[in-house]
């Protein structure tokens, strides 16, 4: 049984509050089809589950076969930095079919980031560093394709379609 | 599945229509043998994409690796160009599949390689092997822990 590994922790991206009773990990790139597809799916859940659910995101970019989603990926983790990763992660799922490194800019402009900051943090080699080790987590976990998503450290196997992921996480 | 410590059968397989690989060729180096049913097919595709990924990774505990199918030296040519491959699949074509059943990762009924890892040392001697169900990918966390122990007991 494969297992989350390291635990969700400080390093992580979480909304919800800590100690909630049921975490959600998702692994996802973010150009990947299937995971834009679920992204609705996991922002209804987070909203109908509200405080009882902890809902975090890593990066597992495929980088060959997906040329923006290591990009976009850095441009969460700079985004980050003035507090709204999760403002660029929903604009970046929102705009997929459209992603270019102007979309990213346009992104950043719009959820009100100082842009002279993120063009200076995106190039920061750490914030790489941050999405490989992110990735390398995730082989270690067994992610073996996007989106995989873990339900209290265990990884999850069923369809991701919001039904099936949710009655596996109101148990 | 051959037995962990035993040596692994050489091999000589055309990767495209202009090279071939040995089982010498990575002497000194681990290998990873990832035999998989067949160039093209989505889960395959996932597997080969994600090792693909994890060159560095891999590269890190001196490790190579091959992807392994009955496809031809063409075909192969074709799907790496198509996936944007940096690692050599091996065309276990002519005659088809010995060298899969030559490591019992071999399906008689499909005529095609099982989904079917092996990590082997530097000496050439078997350390690791799993056989997935055809329809999963099996990941690579099994890979990374047997790399590390073998390079654990050298230190």
């Amino acid at each position: 049984m494969a297992k989350l590994t390291p635990p969700a922790g400080p390093q992580d991206h979480a909304r919800g509050k800590e100690g909630a009773p049921v975490t959600l990990v998702e692994y996802g790139d973010f150009q990947c089809p299937h995971c834009g597809k679920a992204f609705p799916a996991v922002e209804d859940i987070v909203k109908k589950i509200g405080p009882g659910l902890r809902f975090i995101f890593r990066h597992f970019p495929l980088s060959e076969s997906h040329a923006m989603a290591k990009p976009a990926a850095i441009a969460a983790e700079a985004a980050a930095r003035q507090g709204k990763f999760w403002e660029m992660h929903h604009g970046i799922f929102q705009n997929q079919a459209i992603l270019s490194a102007e979309t990213l800019f346009a992104i950043a402009q719009h959820i009100g980031l100082d842009l002279e900051q993120f063009r200076n943090d995106i190039q920061d080699t750490a914030l790489e560093d941050k999405v490989d080790a992110d990735f390398e987590s995730g082989v270690r976990s067994g992610v073996n394709g996007t989106p995989s998503f873990f339900i209290n450290g265990q990884k999850y196997n069923g369809s991701y379609d919001e039904e099936s992921l949710m009655a596996s996480l109101t148990f | 599945m051959l037995s962990i410590g035993t040596p692994a059968p050489d091999f000589n397989l055309y990767s495209t229509p202009g090279q071939r690989y040995t089982l010498q060729d990575f002497q000194g180096k681990n290998l990873i043998m990832a035999f998989y049913p067949a160039d093209w097919s989505p889960v395959c595709g996932d597997q080969m994409s994600l090792y693909n990924e994890m060159l560095q990774l891999f590269r890190k505990q001196n490790a190579a690796i091959v992807g392994v199918s009955v496809d031809s030296k063409w075909c192969h040519q074709a799907y790496t160009q198509a996936r944007n491959l940096h690692f050599p699949l091996l065309a276990d074509f002519e005659p088809k599949g010995a060298v899969a059943q030559a490591y019992e990762a071999y399906d008689d009924k499909e005529g095609q390689c099982h989904r079917a890892l092996y990590v082997i040392d530097g000496n050439g001697i078997i350390r690791w092997n799993f056989l997935s169900p055809p329809a999963v990918n099996p990941g690579a966390d099994g890979i990374l822990d047997a790399l590390e122990k073998i390079q654990a007991k050298k230190i």
